[in-house]
């Protein structure tokens, strides 16, 4: 091809020239030849650049005006390009609220010496019975919602009745997994998801646009949505929203456990650790390695390892920050052919005006 | 050469046909129409007032008929580039009549499909924060990368070529007409006179734009598959889905293509442009789609089926014998066998066998976009009751409002834009008559014409 090129016009830069030719014929092989030769267009590739040289003169000439208007079209294409950097600037500036929405702390949590708290949830499955020794809905999921004013039906930590491999059931409560490789997260195309230094993954209500693609990504079925007004009570309104604390919880967005973290540097264990009347979920920070269940601390990486922890579906890789001690309830006297759990209840869905309940 | 110019006359009415008359039956059709949009923008004021509370999805069925749709339209999109560009680049030439309508329902299916994208936010008044905080890890961010480009090329794409029609109607128009029309060909005509300078450029940039749009279109449909197989989803999962989900786009394309041709050629009488030819032909490609559609779907269908994973099972339950069953079996048979059949046997090669296929085929993908959305989004991921979606009469209405917009808009433009290449149609009209090579197209045109002669 390159030689060609050289003995079609010797000694110029022609590179816009043949190309130019090459397209023409390519397009319109009945406009720059004689019409008899058009039938033969339809092999494509190999004839066009010699094709077209016998018609040099008149081409050459569109040549040169073709590369002072390539010129005034790239000088031209460089001014509407220029300003790309600053649109999203300027289309924010726009858009955005008079204040940033706060982002999570600007300070993370850190322990005595300086190393960034790495928050961490074990739930020990053997002392989990669903409630059903106490009676009503599981207590921390209940603790939650009161905790988080949660419009119904979301439960951030809801207690699933897995069946057993070999019969029987067990209890799993699962809250967010605060996974380190959040697909959430990765997808959401506004940034309102966002994983924090903590380690902790959280939603910031004022930038979410409700597209809901967090929610297919979300293997864990961890993330719910406020399909309508959602229905909180009225104090709601008067909490200092951040996404460290989703409330109150605004229409068309999406929210899920945020794990607490404000609480947890305030010296409070989140509200499903402390309405667990098991004792069956520890908080901790794996930096300094250790866990609470509000009774007593272990070393988390110790306890762990002791008693054969596991994570949900960690074969996909999302490396969740919350671990699982098998078992179905043993430690508390549950037998695990025993089934059911009472459903969990909102107390304001009544007392909120203007909202509306729906179902999962 | 007499003759000729009586040809060129006589296309050139054609042309103008529409523009210059308008009957009641136009006002009575844009009055439907209209009514319907009307009603779909009524429901969509009911969803922002209420919220997505108003349509059937849920936490575990979170996308439906609102997605489903946007993925149709943009598939639909595809009509144009196939047919204006790969054809182009093939130098079929039988293609020249059919461009103009093709490049339209591009333009218009891209609009239908993006607004789809925006109803179905929860925090429409958000919408702009994509560009202010755009992250390119998002898959969502490279279909509005991607979609906002193919709307962009397919303007552009359908305005180069228009423009020595415009030309021609400005000449032909100006003082006959009311003033706005005038002046809108007076200025979308950029001074287009015909001279070679002018061709030349006009040829080029064509050129140009069919090789830019090409691999554009390609992209969209595939960046749209990705927003699911980029997902944690066993249903998704697959390699295969962008190729599928272009392989699915230029299908529903075709097909889409032909009913509207086939509608407007009997509307504004094109029966000596639009023959039998282009419908047999695009009858072929349509057949040639179907296979391939088939060919994916046994290969997306068996590599689940034979490991069945973890939720593969479900999933395949529910499309061949549970939920999905009526849906899917329709899509399978009538959706991909019955047009191959139809466009196979003689007797039913017709325009109107060709025309019954490409409904069959309409309707079986907006079924497949419909049944891989929700029957992606149904199979369990924890220890729940799989939840169940029914779109509400809100999420009907947005989508006949949807349809409606597309029509309209299809409707309008041909009173206002030459609906027939008309240059191009003259020029392979000339290269015929002036060069009559029995070449292999032609001998195919012949069998064509004699295979669709009838009507």
């Amino acid at each position: 091809m390159e030689e060609k090129k050289g003995q079609d016009v010797p000694g110029l830069p022609d590179v816009g020239l043949s190309r130019r030719r090459v397209l023409l014929s390519l397009v319109a092989p009945g406009m720059d030849r004689p019409p008899a030769q058009s039938g033969e267009g339809q092999g494509g590739e190999g004839l066009p650049a010699e094709a077209a040289t016998p018609e040099a003169p008149p081409r050459a000439l569109g040549g040169k005006i073709g590369r002072r208007r390539l010129l005034r079209m790239v000088g031209l294409g460089a001014l509407a390009i220029a300003p790309m950097p600053i649109l999203p600037e300027l289309i924010r500036s726009a858009v955005a609220q008079p204040a940033e929405p706060p982002r999570g702390r600007r300070d993370p949590a850190r322990t005595r010496d300086g190393r960034i708290r790495q928050w961490t949830m074990i739930i020990d499955l053997r002392s989990c019975d669903g409630c059903q020794g106490v009676g009503g809905p599981p207590r921390c999921t209940t603790a939650c919602v009161e905790g988080h004013l949660a419009p119904e039906p979301m439960e951030w930590i809801q207690v699933f009745e897995e069946e057993l491999p070999g019969g029987g059931t067990r209890f799993v409560p699962t809250p967010c997994m605060q996974c380190q490789n959040p697909p959430c997260n990765n997808v959401c195309p506004v940034g309102a998801t966002f994983s924090t230094p903590e380690g902790t993954v959280l939603i910031d209500q004022d930038r979410c646009i409700g597209c809901r693609i967090c929610m297919a990504a979300c293997p864990y079925d961890r993330r719910f949505f406020n399909w309508g007004e959602p229905p909180t009570p009225p104090q709601a309104r008067l909490a200092d929203y951040s996404p460290e604390h989703q409330v109150p919880a605004r229409k068309g967005t999406v929210m899920k456990c945020d794990f607490c973290p404000d609480m947890a540097r305030a010296g409070t264990l989140p509200y499903c650790v402390q309405g667990c009347p098991n004792q069956a979920i520890y908080y901790g920070d794996l930096e300094e390695d250790v866990a609470t269940n509000g009774r007593v601390v272990v070393a988390a990486s110790r306890f762990l390892a002791e008693n054969d922890a596991f994570q949900l579906k960690d074969e996909l890789g999302t490396e969740p920050r919350v671990y699982y001690i098998p078992g179905h309830g043993e430690a508390v006297g549950r037998d695990a052919f025993s089934r059911g759990r009472a459903p969990t209840e909102w107390p304001w869905t009544e007392v909120s005006e203007g909202s509306v309940t729906w179902q999962r | 050469m007499a003759t000729l110019s009586a040809w060129q006359e006589r296309l050139e009415a054609t042309a103008l046909a529409p523009v210059s008359r308008t009957g009641a039956r136009f006002w009575a059709l844009v009055g439907v129409e209209v009514a319907v949009l009307g009603w779909g923008l009524y429901a969509y004021s009911v969803q922002l007032r209420d919220g997505l509370v108003v349509t059937g999805m849920r936490d575990r069925i979170s996308w439906g008929l609102y997605i489903a749709t946007f993925v149709f339209f943009i598939g639909i999109s595809h009509a144009g580039t196939l047919i204006s560009a790969i054809l182009r680049v093939s130098q079929a030439r039988w293609r020249t009549p059919v461009t103009r309508i093709a490049e339209f329902i591009t333009v218009v299916a891209l609009i239908c499909g993006a607004s789809f994208v925006i109803i179905d936010l929860g925090r429409p008044d958000r919408v702009l924060f994509v560009f202010a905080y755009g992250r390119w890890q998002s898959p969502i961010i490279w279909d509005v990368l991607a979609i906002t480009t193919y709307l962009t090329g397919s303007i552009v794409y359908l305005f180069v070529p228009m423009i020595p029609d415009l030309a021609l109607f400005r000449d032909r128009l100006t003082g006959r007409t009311s003033r706005w029309r005038a002046w809108l060909y007076r200025t979308l005509a950029i001074g287009w006179n015909g001279n070679v300078a002018q061709r030349r450029s006009l040829i080029a940039a064509i050129g140009m734009l069919m090789i830019l749009i090409i691999p554009i279109a390609v992209s969209v449909h595939t960046v749209v598959s990705w927003i699911f197989a980029m997902t944690l989803r066993v249903p998704w999962n697959s390699a295969l889905f962008g190729a599928f989900f272009v392989a699915g786009a230029i299908f529903s394309g075709i097909a889409i293509l032909i009913i509207v041709m086939a509608i407007l050629r009997r509307v504004y009488r094109l029966h000596e442009y639009v023959t039998a030819k282009q419908f047999i032909y695009l009858g072929y490609l349509l057949a040639a789609f179907a296979a391939i559609m088939i060919y994916a779907n046994i290969s997306e269908l068996l590599i689940h089926g034979y490991k069945l994973e973890e939720g593969a099972g479900f999933h395949l339950r529910q499309l061949f014998l549970a939920e999905f069953a009526p849906l899917f079996w329709f899509y399978l048979i009538g959706g991909l066998i019955a047009p191959i059949v139809i466009v196979l046997l003689p007797a039913t090669r017709t325009v109107a066998g060709v025309v019954v296929a490409s409904i069959l085929v309409t309707v079986a993908m907006w079924i497949e976009r419909y049944v891989i959305v929700v029957s992606g989004l149904r199979v369990p991921l924890m220890p729940y009751e799989s939840a169940d979606y029914a779109p509400t009469w809100v999420e009907w209405s947005i989508f006949a409002g949807g349809l409606a917009l597309f029509a309209l808009l299809i409707t309008l433009f041909t009173k206002v834009f030459p609906i027939i290449a008309v240059w191009e149609v003259a020029e392979d009209h000339n290269a015929a008559v002036t060069s009559p090579a029995p070449t292999y197209a032609a001998v195919l045109d012949i069998a064509a014409d004699s295979a669709g002669g009838s009507s």
